[in-house]
């Protein structure tokens, strides 16, 4: 079988079992998010928090719970990392320094898992079990809890309250994420990830040197990682460390993980608003442009348009042979598409094209399917924007799911936009401008830009992969490029948070001769449009001077 | 609790559930996921290390380096992927080049400075190097015979071959009639516009994966290609049938997972092990 036929029948399975499981798991995650039961562990854990499990919130309590668990998070990852030498199971390891501690702490808390550090290096098993993975779950938990208010703020009419944050918190975390990271992580040991709490143990090897074998939990970790879309490695090497991706069925489960509750959520919105089409028609949103780049990055990687992939005769550098090229580009785009950010070769080494989808899929702002919950609320927002623009159009007031769009809904929605390419081109001009911040660059030319730039995308919408040339860990883009992940996670957060207390509040508008169909093909396609030219007029420029210029050159 | 102000009593709350399922997700899962892991899977959870004479000598996961202490391959033994991890293979130090695909420019050793090879050059020193281990061509597109990239900076007068360090003779003699020069440690030819100059090379016997590092630096494998090409110097080496080799080469050739995931790997450190142990 050749290559090429071997790297279709494998998106192509991908395709299908995500197509058989999407509906068993998005209706669990609706009855999850609506039921009313509490099961005796979530009481007593509700005990233990001192909160009222019945009590619903306001728009803005729930955002100001979301903020507050968030901050104590964060001060609780920066502080493990710095007294980590007093902790058992340390290794060894010195405290970590300050500003990368603060950039991990926010890396992490924002579901971004950017990495300014070597895992093997820097952090022992406590800081990587109780400081990183505790957040993998539940940054993604904040996630979804956030998207389903949102949902929760189409679906209820004269409304003043989108849920309770504490609750959507606890049940996502152990409905859902717990049990299938927990399988996730027993099927992952059983290729080889390895999952044991010892330290490094060196080796003779067979000619005589010494070779350093490194240990760790890092199958429940690998897990959560790619489930949560997280993406923050146990290794410096990430997913491409065989200890973390040890086989090429292991490489296709892990892309399985990172896309499964990304194109699950939609069919639990449906279900939620009560139209199970209304789901259907966003999937295909996320579906259509995810298959596109999927198979474009493949694509460009397997043709190997550049010198030195020419010169090697395929673009194998950074890949590796078990996954092959095909494989390789497809779990590049599954963790740029989603918020992920895990990688099991390198970006920076792809053909410029190829490198540029990676990006690309980034600047889409991760709404195909985009990270769990973050994906959804961002392709509700696009959505929204859709039919204020069909609505201009045509010149009739635009409605989504019964809920008017008016000017104080759409400039909610059009702030939300303007959050990340603000962050990104802002970081990466401040960046360009100063001469010792360009030193940070590997690659000289139009690659070196393409790293910064990169580096901005990743941060602000909280990707976390790398075009890992760029040396980062100096305070300047420590400090920078941790202001980007906060503000372009907390900032959309809120502004999701407030348009769904708007809509929330709003009555139900009956259904009229005028209103836009918003489950049909012609929607889906709209939806497609916009976002891809909101983002090509966003970032062409940019893409013209990095990538575009390397690849025509 | 209720009669604290609410702002009070809401990061109280935030700071019971980070405690609370820190000690849940951070501790009890791990431990637990470690548990049954090592109940059912306990050789592959320990890291799938293999062992000589009863003596652990690495993981079959894990490459590593068959080469010698000044960093020479040694014959006998089929030879990994170039690797990016620290000297080579270090577990301790993971990681790829992060070069990227039109790195085509040296910086060339000058006074003090120690330069940079790009990774053009790279790929061209290798197959240069690995042709000379096997004994069949190490010439590819874009390099030169001397084993450096094929890259010339233009200018209006002249064109200089910018990764071949005076005295060499450059690759070409002459491009659209300029005269191509030999280029200079420590001077400046950024003005210039850059040229890869493909060659006319047709067959290239090294494969790509001998010529480039993977993406963790620890890649256990190497292509099914790569194996067949060193086939003959390991079976001269140690006098054996180069069918007996070829055989031993099927023997540890993982195929693509229910025939359609990943590639055809040979695992490197098992082939030489099963060798050792003839």
């Amino acid at each position: 079988m050749s290559t090429t036929v071997a790297g279709m029948i494998f998106i192509v399975s991908l395709i299908a079992v995500l197509a058989l499981v999407h509906k068993p798991l998005g209706d669990h995650m609706y009855r999850v998010y609506s039921g009313t039961r509490h099961n005796p562990v979530e009481r007593a854990v509700y005990r233990l928090l001192g909160v009222r499990a019945d009590a619903e919130q306001s728009w803005g309590v729930y955002a100001r719970s979301v903020l507050a668990f968030s901050v104590i998070s964060l001060l609780a990852v920066y502080g493990l990392q710095r007294v980590q030498d007093k902790l058992p199971l340390s290794l060894g390891m010195e405290p970590v320094t300050d500003h990368i501690a603060w950039n991990t702490a926010v890396s992490f808390v924002t579901n971004t898992n950017w990495q300014a550090y070597p895992g093997e290096s820097t952090m022992g098993h406590l800081v990587q079990m109780a400081a990183l993975a505790v957040q993998n779950f539940v940054s993604a938990a904040a996630g979804m809890a956030v998207a389903v208010a949102l949902v929760r703020g189409f679906a209820r009419s004269r409304s003043g309250t989108i849920g309770n944050f504490w609750v959507d918190l606890v049940r996502g975390t152990l409905r859902i994420l717990l049990p299938l990271a927990f399988a996730g992580a027993l099927v992952l040991v059983a290729g080889g990830l390895v999952q044991n709490f010892s330290g490094v143990h060196e080796v003779t090897t067979l000619t005589g040197g010494t070779q350093s074998i490194t240990g760790g939990p890092v199958a429940s970790q690998e897990a959560i990682k790619e489930l949560g879309t997280n993406g923050g490695g146990f290794y410096n090497a990430n997913s491409s460390h065989p200890f973390e991706n040890a086989t090429s069925w292991t490489n296709w489960f892990e892309i399985l993980l990172i896309l499964l509750i990304p194109f699950a959520l939609p069919r639990t919105f449906g279900r939620l608003v009560g139209q199970v089409r209304q789901g259907y028609a966003i999937l295909a949103v996320m579906g259509v442009i995810a298959l596109a780049s999927v198979l474009l990055t493949n694509v460009f990687e397997l043709s190997g348009d550049a010198t030195v992939p020419q010169a090697a005769g395929a673009a194998m550098e950074g890949k590796e042979v078990r996954f092959g090229i095909s494989n390789s580009a497809t779990f590049a785009a599954a963790t740029t598409l989603t918020s992920t950010g895990a990688v099991n070769s390198v970006h920076d080494s792809y053909t410029p094209l190829g490198g540029m989808m990676t990006l690309f899929n980034m600047m889409l702002g991760e709404v195909a399917p985009g990270g769990v919950g973050a994906g959804l609320y961002g392709m509700l927002v696009l959505a929204v924007i859709t039919v204020f623009v069909a609505g201009l159009m045509v010149g009739r007031t635009p409605e989504y799911l019964g809920k008017k769009i008016g000017a104080r809904e759409i400039k909610l929605a059009s702030l939300y936009f303007l959050v990340t390419p603000a962050l990104v081109l802002a970081g990466t001009a401040v960046a360009m401008g100063s001469q010792e911040r360009r030193a940070a660059m590997l690659n000289a030319g139009p690659h070196g830009l393409s790293e910064i730039l990169y580096a901005f995308t990743s941060a602000s919408n909280n990707n976390g992969s790398a075009f890992a040339g760029l040396t980062v860990n100096t305070p300047w883009y420590d400090v920078a490029l941790g202001l980007c992940m906060i503000l372009g996670r907390f900032l959309p957060i809120i502004l999701v948070l407030a348009l769904a207390g708007s809509l929330a509040g709003q009555a139900p508008v009956p259904e009229g001769a005028g209103t836009l169909p918003t489950h049909r093909p012609q929607f889906v396609g709209m939806v497609v449009g916009v976002t891809i030219i909101l983002v090509a007029l966003t970032f062409l420029p940019a893409l013209a001077l990095g990538p575009i210029a390397e690849g025509l050159s | 609790m209720e009669r604290l102000p609410s702002r009070l009593r809401r990061h109280l709350a935030a700071l019971r559930a980070v405690a609370v399922l820190t000690v849940l997700l951070g501790l009890v899962y791990p431990l637990a996921a470690t548990g049954v892991a090592q109940a059912l899977f306990g050789e592959r959870a320990d890291g799938s290390v293999v062992e000589r004479d009863g003596r652990a000598v690495g993981s079959s996961l894990i490459g590593q380096s068959f080469t010698d202490a000044d960093g020479d391959p040694i014959r006998k033994y089929f030879q990994s992927r170039p690797s990016a991890a620290g000297d080579g293979y270090d577990p301790t130090s993971t990681g790829a080049s992060n070069l990227g695909p039109e790195d085509v420019i040296d910086v060339l050793p000058a006074g003090s400075d120690e330069g940079r090879l790009s990774l053009l050059t790279q790929v061209c020193a290798r197959s240069k190097a690995a042709g000379e281990l096997e004994g069949v061509s190490g010439a590819r597109p874009y390099c030169t015979p001397d084993g450096v990239g094929a890259v010339l900076k233009v200018f209006p007068d002249r064109a200089v071959s910018v990764n071949q360090a005076c005295p060499a003779a450059p690759f070409i003699a002459s491009y659209q009639g300029l005269k191509v020069e030999c280029a200079r440690p420590g001077e400046d030819y950024a003005a210039g516009r850059t040229v890869p100059v493909r060659g006319d090379v047709t067959t290239v016997p090294v494969p790509a994966d001998a010529v480039t590092a993977g993406g963790s630096g620890l890649d256990p494998h190497i292509s099914v290609a790569y194996a067949e090409l060193q086939a003959p110097r390991v079976a001269k080496e140690r006098g054996l049938a180069l069918d007996r080799v070829k055989a031993l080469i099927d023997e540890h050739t993982t195929g693509r997972a229910l025939g359609f995931m990943g590639e055809p790997a040979v695992n490197v450190l098992e082939l030489n092990l099963a060798l050792d142990g003839r």
